[in-house]
């Protein structure tokens, strides 16, 4: 009698267990469907600014669109304060990471106020610093809502492999921490300063900077890696712009995967005993190929200053800052 | 008191049934996940969710079941083509991007051939509505569009009507095929126009989001005349509408009673966009749909009904919604009514002459 009661409530169990599994799954489908709004609608406070002219005659002025149409940032492209109006209440955090390594420490200091001043400005930051001598780094007072973080790394002797290691420090860094702190990642190079306002026109899934020295140039003069042999390589026929190495990001997930795919690539190098010309930065030229940015920085944001600034670069925002390399990397 | 004697006799076999009741149920949970369907719909509503909780900007311009414009940067093989000039504009003589970011497609600023490599694995809806006289339009519409709209990828025409039977059968190029919905009809035309948003929003949340990656909708009274394609797909797009691209925003004929939800002041608009064609991906076009549809109730329990029905709707919600993409009005285009100008180099959706009053009837 026992084992017989035992059967009927196992089987009521079971039969309960399917109904209510059944109807879990339908009643999911009928609640309404609740997102978070993408797009969170533009107070009318900023509504007030001129319309825009679509028939416009532009006279030298550099390209606004990529031929996969991704918008080519520079100034008079963008309203600043539509844009701001737009990101602001997303509440984003973005993350800056830079590189000092050896005597490059000497530029953090330089680096991090010219950030206070022009990067981001009014949103979360946070400042991603690299070093084998945690010590060195200086201490620059932050504005509210921005902080450093100072990672320790092993220092190499040779300064190419430093460089090439930037692409593995950082995809590491962001699986192990930066995925769950910023929304949005950049990575720079520490020899250089903010001029100018760096802002939320910026943002985008994956963001490449044209680099200042090849923006005017045919692609057969493009520093590409040419030897055959190098997962860099790239055709004569091949390439869009040449992309400095010194400025790229985006969100922090694709940013995730372009880095471990340079790494992964350079690894592949490594093992057959050749280093590309330009090191990590023609692997990022590489990949950005196949993997094209969805914006582009105009040579505004990634600037040489001893180069003649040309009338169609209006506001320069990022350029170096004049160095001897040889004492430098000694 | 047999109930009692049942319990108190047999506490433990109980108390072991409903364990193992617990546990049953948490076998059906997994066993529920590995039926490839339940999967399939949670799959499509995470990436839907990541790309609604992660997705800020455009993006623009992307995880197999994702679109390329809310997850992964889509990979493209290696091509040849000519090289963009930094400092050679493609176009001078119109603007090419809003202060937003969001391209203006026209022709000539964009590679197809880079663009269909990104947009490889996309399947693209497009909704059209074809109520009681409007069924004829259908045919030209459809014939056009399988030349023109969208080649060489898959598309989902959804054709929503409430005359099944007098769709007609069009050959369909391989990959495509065509979808009737039945839906009701209304006496007056204005409302069967503003109803549409209702219907996009209802079979969005039904149908098209496990179905298709973008969706457009477009107008059955048009046929395509030159190539429309992936260059117009992003996360929410509008059209130019061909009447006042080049008017001062004052003369743009938004809602201007301040009673009606769509209304618009007159200092306010970037665009006017036409309702003839515009989409997104399907998460997009239901949150607009959705938002026009409850205006279009608030405004019928205040007793008003927008100038432009559905059109006014939409320019309220492009305003406060700024799209990723805008298309020229190359894409949307009356030739009776409007002389061609020279920046007008292609015309690819156009209206197809018709008598309004003989059409509009019963």
């Amino acid at each position: 009698m026992r084992r017989h009661r035992l059967a009927i409530g196992l089987g009521v169990c079971l039969l309960v267990g399917t109904v209510l599994c059944t109807l879990w799954v339908y009643v999911e489908d009928w609640l309404p469907v609740s997102y978070v709004p993408y797009y969170l609608p533009c107070p009318e406070i900023l509504s007030r600014y001129p319309q825009p002219k679509l028939l416009e005659q532009r006279p030298t002025e550099l390209l606004t669109l990529t031929p996969w149409l991704a918008p080519i940032v520079s100034e008079g492209t963008f309203n600043a304060e539509l844009l701001q109006h737009i990101y602001q209440p997303l509440n984003l955090t973005i993350g800056l990471t830079v590189f000092a390594v050896g005597k490059y420490t000497h530029f953090v200091q330089h680096f991090l106020e010219s950030a206070e001043r022009f990067f981001m400005h009014g949103y979360r930051v946070c400042y991603y610093v690299f070093t084998d001598d945690p010590t060195a780094i200086p201490q620059v007072p932050l504005g509210p809502g921005r902080r450093l973080g100072i990672i320790p790394i092993q220092r190499h002797s040779r300064w190419e492999e430093i460089s090439t290691r930037r692409m593995e420090i950082i995809s590491q860094h962001i699986a192990k921490r930066a995925h769950q702190e910023v929304d949005y990642l950049f990575c720079v190079d520490v020899d250089m300063v903010f001029r100018n306002p760096w802002g939320p026109e910026t943002l985008g899934d994956l963001v490449a900077a044209i680099h200042p020295g090849y923006y005017a140039v045919p692609r057969q003069q493009f520093p590409y890696e040419r030897r055959h042999v190098s997962t860099a390589f790239v055709a004569d026929g091949e390439g869009d712009f040449y992309y400095g190495g010194a400025v790229f990001g985006g969100r922090v997930a694709n940013v995730y995967e372009f880095t471990r795919g340079c790494h992964m690539a350079i690894l592949a190098d490594k093992a057959n005993g050749i280093m590309a010309a330009w090191q990590e930065e023609s692997h990022l030229n590489r990949r950005f190929i196949s993997h094209k940015p969805s914006k582009v920085l105009s040579p505004e944001y990634l600037w040489d200053d001893r180069k003649r600034q040309p009338p169609s670069l209006k506001l320069i925002r990022f350029s170096t800052l004049d160095k001897d390399t040889s004492w430098l990397r000694s | 008191m047999e109930l009692r004697d049942f319990w108190g006799k047999s506490s433990k076999s109980w108390l072991f049934l409903i364990l193992l009741f617990v546990a049953s149920f948490g076998f059906y949970s997994n066993v529920f996940n590995w039926i490839p369907r339940w999967r399939q719909r949670e799959v499509s509503q995470s990436c839907e969710a990541h790309h609604l909780q992660g997705q800020r900007e455009s993006p623009p311009l992307s995880e197999g079941d994702c679109c390329p414009d809310t997850c992964r940067v889509p990979r493209v093989p290696r091509m040849l083509y000519p090289k963009a000039h930094v400092l050679q504009p493609t176009r001078v003589d119109v603007l090419l991007m809003t202060p937003w970011f969001a391209p203006i497609i026209w022709d000539g600023t964009y590679d197809s051939a880079i663009l269909n490599a990104q947009f490889k694995n996309t399947t693209i809806g497009v909704v059209v509505f074809a109520i009681k006289k409007y069924v004829v339009f259908l045919k030209l519409f459809l014939e056009t569009a399988e030349k023109y709209f969208m080649v060489g990828h898959r598309v989902i025409y959804y054709i929503l009507t409430d005359r099944p039977a007098d769709v007609p059968q069009i050959p369909l190029q391989e990959g495509r095929r065509v979808v009737i919905l039945q839906v009701r009809n209304y006496t007056r035309w204005q409302d069967v126009v503003l109803h549409r948003m209702e219907m996009i929003s209802n079979f969005s949340q039904q149908r098209f989001l496990h179905e298709v990656d973008y969706l457009v909708s477009a107008d059955i009274d048009m046929k395509f005349s030159d190539h429309v394609g992936v260059e117009i797909l992003s996360s929410l797009f509008g059209t130019l509408h061909p009447g006042f691209y080049a008017s001062d925003r004052r003369r743009f004929t938004y809602e201007r009673r301040p009673l009606s939800q769509a209304y618009i002041p007159e200092d306010e608009g970037d665009f006017y966009y036409a309702a003839a064609l515009y989409g997104g991906s399907v998460a997009e076009v239901y949150r607009l749909a959705t938002a026009c549809h409850q205006a279009t109730l608030i405004d019928k329990a205040n007793g008003i009904e927008a100038v432009w029905h559905e059109e006014s709707h939409l320019n309220k919600y492009l305003l406060y919604h700024k799209p990723t993409k805008v298309l020229s009005p190359e894409y949307v285009w009356d030739e009776r009514m409007l002389r061609k100008p020279p920046y007008l180099r292609r015309l690819r959706y156009v209206a197809v002459p018709k008598n309004h009053a003989q059409i509009r009837s019963r």
